[in-house]
């Protein structure tokens, strides 16, 4: 690996994460194992229909059960304000996973929307009087079949943070007019995150103080939005998130379990626990929304893309929803001179849909670069090949500068490593016995940039820094890697460094999502440092002293301290203007994002079909590499969750009543270990020069470009090009 | 729901506590009734823990065979020595169910009344005629792709589920049942009953019968067989399609045939019909799938489970030539 740091710095170098101990110890206290004196226990009770009306709530045999305090239904709930409206100006507005007032109306959107809150002394009687609860509906007539709403579709809603598509010339004209051309369908199903934690959360109310535990990738906007549900200010609200057992988006937005138990807990007086079940987030939480994608690309036939057409349509739920940026990618990736994408939605009465581990590119990618592969078959030219004579020197779309593109040299390095000159492109030309076996290759995208962050940092006259933001740790080894940057940009060694997050009482940390918390922290982070050297080297002229600490004791204080960002109210709203000015400016200025070149080897089993990926290679460009143990792993896990929605992941969503049907790790398969093959990651290493310490996200770029890997050496081992997703055996046979 | 807990100290306790009570159930090592119970598609008011009784060994018989107690956990099964070499199928059926940490709790008798997956038995909101008789049957038109096409009724498709009783069911095991009533051996092919109009109605046991034992008689043949399973990922699924079968050749003709089909019945399924044509046919490929689509031609399929068929002649196919003494391929790593 290659990084432009300092050798002696902390910086780059692969250390244990600073919570490893206590995770692996099981010292870790996550949401749901929090306690309180006096702490009653809550279960959902779900809807089974899609949509209408609750005629008839039946809760006489729940109460009864022994150890019952209440059965909250919208008859009896405390009221609730209703949900903020949502404003491109202020991102926390959109943290609301639905629109719903739970409980505070007899009208049901989906199938799994809690009708009903049981509070009990123990979990067994909770759940027990929620299985109780009997409902009687009048359903009305409700959408929820993706695929029959197809005809349906309306454009997105455009923003200038998620534009909903984009145009250069006439694609369309230039595709027929093309030598070469292809018109290709793809589809992805829906997919949940299935975090390793399940959603939990522990509400306490002091008076009209609400403390509130939970496993967020978004303290602040859950603080924001719990005080605007029940009508606090937001300094009354704390929220508590010390460990996040994976989230992937789905810890991004607030659910109905959130708001119903600090509800439960208002209603009762009593501190209430919610530990949802995986079924329970299933039918709580949103998931990855399917799709619907076209793909046509035009050629000369020495391979230059003369057109390319990618065209989606998701959906969101009536109640909500997150409107999937499919076409990303197709912005940046190939120097086509004829560009059209078009995103499309459906509202359907379905929970509503939320991010996904790269949202848009995760299922983007899969369709574009699996065209680009077939485009290569047609033309005869080796895959990689034709992607390096599309390689464009600026963004496509506008001539746009790239503030990093390394995408080339991904490949290079990677079919090195890969040994991708072994290949016979010739499908069903190589074999491993009986087995054949296929290589293929594909693009990772994801693009990057950073939010604002508040931070403080104290130097301390015993030479220890302390660091404060309530940022979140999702598992990325995050406050590793800022203690890192802390002891470089201060010159400390990394073990005097200590880093607090995790709670909405320290300055106000970033939303973890867009792989951009890294990055963001790392921004406030290095201007904090600068202040407190600046103010360091004031001191030094009056008291002299060639360290930290002499420079400290001789001017007689135990310790210095810079602050970045606001407290106040006032300050917060003009983060958000600079946030947005910022983000318009740079979004003018450079195109930015982390990339890479994925390279999958499978064989498949020539009687039955099964595919098994036998070996990987990944060759990624994240900017500078804070951490290689931390960063290897998140691209690891990407490629991991890839391979799942490659091979197996699909939620069942019945297309008769809405209802998700394999709501289990046991009929939603994700990878098991003998799915997984060696993966090796390595990266570039190089700086982004427009980004805080060099940094782009690393959190969602390995899952982009895997499931079309897969796909294209599946094609390669076998012939069959799969375009729907997950190629499960009997579209092989 | 709450019920009442008896750990039973011998086998005449648990027959008593059964004999009394109708909705008592008996504990074994859990891995399917505690998951059907946090559900709430069992709820028994009485359940008898019957981990204690002495039903946990492995015998050789005098003829051949061997006799295993119903207790005897899974992984202790697959791992035992009579059973590797006498009868590899088993041991392979056994180790591609579940996990180890599954198998390491799982018992033989409650492996084979094990009940299915069906994703609409599983969900109370759903029409299901096993979980509640006469509700119809949601799967029908629903997502079918791991139900059954062997052996289905317009009221139920649901597949069972077990690998290792599709291997019990080729080796014509005999399973030993008690009641306070007296003890009555039951061939395994009449233990599991097709759906029919009373799907609820799963066996031919009687609701207060214990598994006490289940023999497997010499089967000579069985010491080349093989168990095949083919499912969504490498490990930890059930099966789409397997295949236990073993089989005799001389002379490049069969001579001995024993085929049994997982995934694709309603019961863990003997194919009668394939070995009949395979008995005399000559061992190649074409035989094999003469005999294939003898068993299939009854299969009746949705649009989602369809593909079982071509997926089930192919994998009785490759099961079957991988048999072949001298035309096997070399080993799979699946």
């Amino acid at each position: 690996m290659t990084t432009a740091q300092k050798p002696t710095g902390a910086v780059g170098k692969p250390l244990d994460r600073v919570d490893g101990k206590t995770k692996t110890t099981g010292a870790a206290e996550f949401a749901a194992e929090h306690t309180y004196p006096g702490l009653a226990h809550a279960a959902l009770v779900h809807a089974t229909i899609s949509r209408g009306r609750i005629t008839a709530l039946h809760t006489d045999d729940a109460s009864a059960v022994p150890g019952v305090i209440t059965v909250l239904t919208h008859r009896n709930a405390p009221p609730l304000e209703p949900v903020p409206k949502t404003s491109p100006l202020d991102l926390s507005s959109m943290v609301s996973g639905t629109s719903v007032d739970y409980l505070q109306t007899d009208e049901v959107y989906w199938d799994g929307q809690p009708i009903a809150v049981v509070v009990a002394e123990n979990a067994a009687a909770a759940n027990q009087a929620a299985a109780l609860v009997r409902a009687e509906y009048a359903p009305s007539e409700a959408a929820v079949d993706f695929t029959g709403a197809e005809a349906n579709a309306r454009p997105q809603p455009s923003s200038p943070i998620m534009p909903a598509g984009a145009k250069k010339g006439d694609a369309e004209e230039a595709l027929a007019a093309a030598p070469v051309a292809l018109d290709l369908r793809f589809t992805t199903p829906p997919h949940n995150h299935n975090a390793l934690e399940p959603h939990a959360t522990v509400a306490v109310w002091d008076g009209d103080r609400l403390t509130v535990h939970e496993p967020t990738q978004a303290i602040d906007w859950f603080r924001a939005h719990l005080a605007a549900r029940f009508g606090l200010p937001a300094d009354d609200v704390r929220v508590l998130s010390p460990f996040v057992g994976g989230g992937f988006g789905g810890k991004g937005a607030v659910w109905p379990g959130t708001i119903l138990t600090a509800l439960a807990a208002r209603a009762t007086g009593r501190p209430v626990r919610l530990a949802l079940s995986r079924e329970g987030v299933y039918r709580t939480v949103g998931g990855r929304t399917p799709s619907i994608q076209r793909v046509a690309v035009g050629a000369s036939h020495d391979g230059k893309l003369t057109a390319l057409v990618h065209t989606s349509v998701t959906r969101t739920g009536r109640v909500g929803g997150f409107p999937e940026p499919v076409t990303t990618q197709s912005q940046h990736l190939y120097a086509a001179e004829n560009i059209l994408l078009e995103q499309k939605l459906v509202r359907l009465d379905l929970l509503p849909n939320i991010p996904m581990r790269a949202p848009g590119e995760a299922i983007g990618t899969f369709a574009l670069e699996c065209a680009i592969d077939e485009l290569a078959y047609e033309l005869d030219i080796d895959p990689i090949e034709l992607r390096l004579r599309n390689e464009p020197e600026a963004n496509p779309l506008d001539g746009k500068e790239f503030s990093l593109r390394t995408l080339a040299e991904s490949y290079r390095q990677g079919a090195a490593r890969f040994g991708w000159h072994e290949r016979t492109p010739e499908p069903r030309s190589m074999r491993d016995g009986r087995w054949l076996v296929g290589m293929g290759a594909a693009s990772a995208y994801h693009p990057a940039g950073y939010f604002t962050a508040d931070i403080t940092v104290r130097l301390s006259a015993d030479g220890t820094v302390l660091v404060r933001c309530g940022f979140q740790e999702i598992g990325t080894g995050g406050a590793t890697a800022q203690a890192q940057i802390a002891a470089d940009a201060l010159s400390v060694p990394f073990q005097a460094v200590h880093v607090e997050y995790g709670d909405s009482a320290l300055p106000k940390g970033p939303f973890a999502g867009g792989s951009m918390q890294t990055a963001t922290v790392a921004a406030s982070l290095l201007e904090a440092c600068k202040k407190l050297k600046r103010s360091l080297r004031t001191m030094a002229r009056r008291t002299g002293g060639d360290s930290h600490e002499e420079v400290l004791r001789r001017a007689n204080v135990p310790h210095i301290e810079a602050k970045v960002g606001s407290s106040t109210q006032l300050g917060r709203k003009s983060d958000q203007a600079r946030f947005m000015l910022r983000l318009a400016r740079d979004r003018r200025r450079w195109v930015r994002a982390s990339t890479g070149a994925h390279f999958c080897q499978v064989r498949v089993d020539p009687d039955t079909g099964e595919v098994r990926v036998t070996r990987w290679t990944g060759v990624f460009s994240i900017g500078t590499v804070v951490n290689p143990k931390s960063a290897v792993s998140q691209l690891r896990g990407g490629i991991v969750m890839g391979l799942g929605m490659a091979l197996s992941e699909e939620t069942l969503v019945d297309p008769r009543t809405g209802r998700i049907m394999n709501p289990s790790l046991s009929e939603y398969h994700i990878p098991v270990h003998a799915d997984v093959p060696p993966i090796d990651v390595s990266f570039l290493g190089t700086p982004d020069p427009t980004m805080p310490g060099g940094i782009l996200g690393a959190g969602e770029l390995g899952i982009t470009g895997v499931a079309a890997a897969v796909a294209n050496a599946v094609h390669h081992a076998t012939g069959k090009r799969v375009r729907d997703l997950p190629i499960s055996v009997d579209k092989l046979l | 729901m709450p019920f009442s807990y008896l750990s039973a100290p011998d086998v005449e306790t648990a027959l008593r506590a059964v004999a009394d009570d109708e909705d008592t159930k008996l504990l074994g090592g859990g891995t399917n009734l505690v998951d059907l119970m946090r559900e709430g598609i069992e709820r028994p008011a009485k359940v008898v823990d019957i981990t204690r009784l002495p039903l946990g060994e492995i015998k050789n018989l005098p003829d051949g065979g061997v006799r295993v107690g119903a207790l005897v956990r899974n992984s202790r099964l697959a791992a035992d020595h009579l059973v590797r070499t006498r009868y590899p199928v088993l041991t392979q059926a056994v180790l591609h169910g579940a996990s180890a940490q599954l198998r390491n709790m799982a018992t033989v008798g409650g492996n084979l009344l094990q009940r299915t997956r069906c994703l609409y038995f599983y969900d109370g909101a759903a029409a299901c005629g096993k979980r509640e008789p006469g509700s119809g049957c949601d799967a029908i038109g629903g997502f079918s792709r791991n139900s059954a096409i062997l052996g289905t009724s317009e009221h139920c498709i649901a597949a069972h589920p077990s690998d290792m009783a599709v291997a019990l069911a080729m080796l014509d095991a005999v399973v030993e049942v008690r009641s306070v009533r007296g003890t009555r051996r039951v061939p395994i092919a009449e233990l599991h009953r097709l759906p029919g109009d009373t799907p609820h109605v799963e066996t031919t046991l009687a609701t207060d019968e214990l598994i006490t034992a289940v023999e497997l008689p010499a089967v000579p043949v069985a010491a080349n067989s093989r168990y095949r399973k083919v499912r969504d990922r490498a490990s930890y699924a059930f099966a789409l399609v397997s295949v236990a079968a073993a089989l005799g050749v001389e002379d490049g003709t069969v001579t001995a045939a024993r085929l049994a089909l997982g995934g694709v019945g309603t019961k863990p399924w003997r194919a009668t019909e394939a070995e009949r044509v395979l008995l005399g046919e000559p061992a190649t490929d074409e035989g094999f799938l003469r005999a294939a689509d003898a068993e299939l031609a009854a299969a009746a399929t949705t649009p989602h489970n369809h593909f079982k068929v071509e997926l089930a002649r192919r994998t009785i196919v490759a099961t079957l030539r991988r048999l072949v003494p001298d035309g096997r391929d070399e080993e799979s790593t699946i």
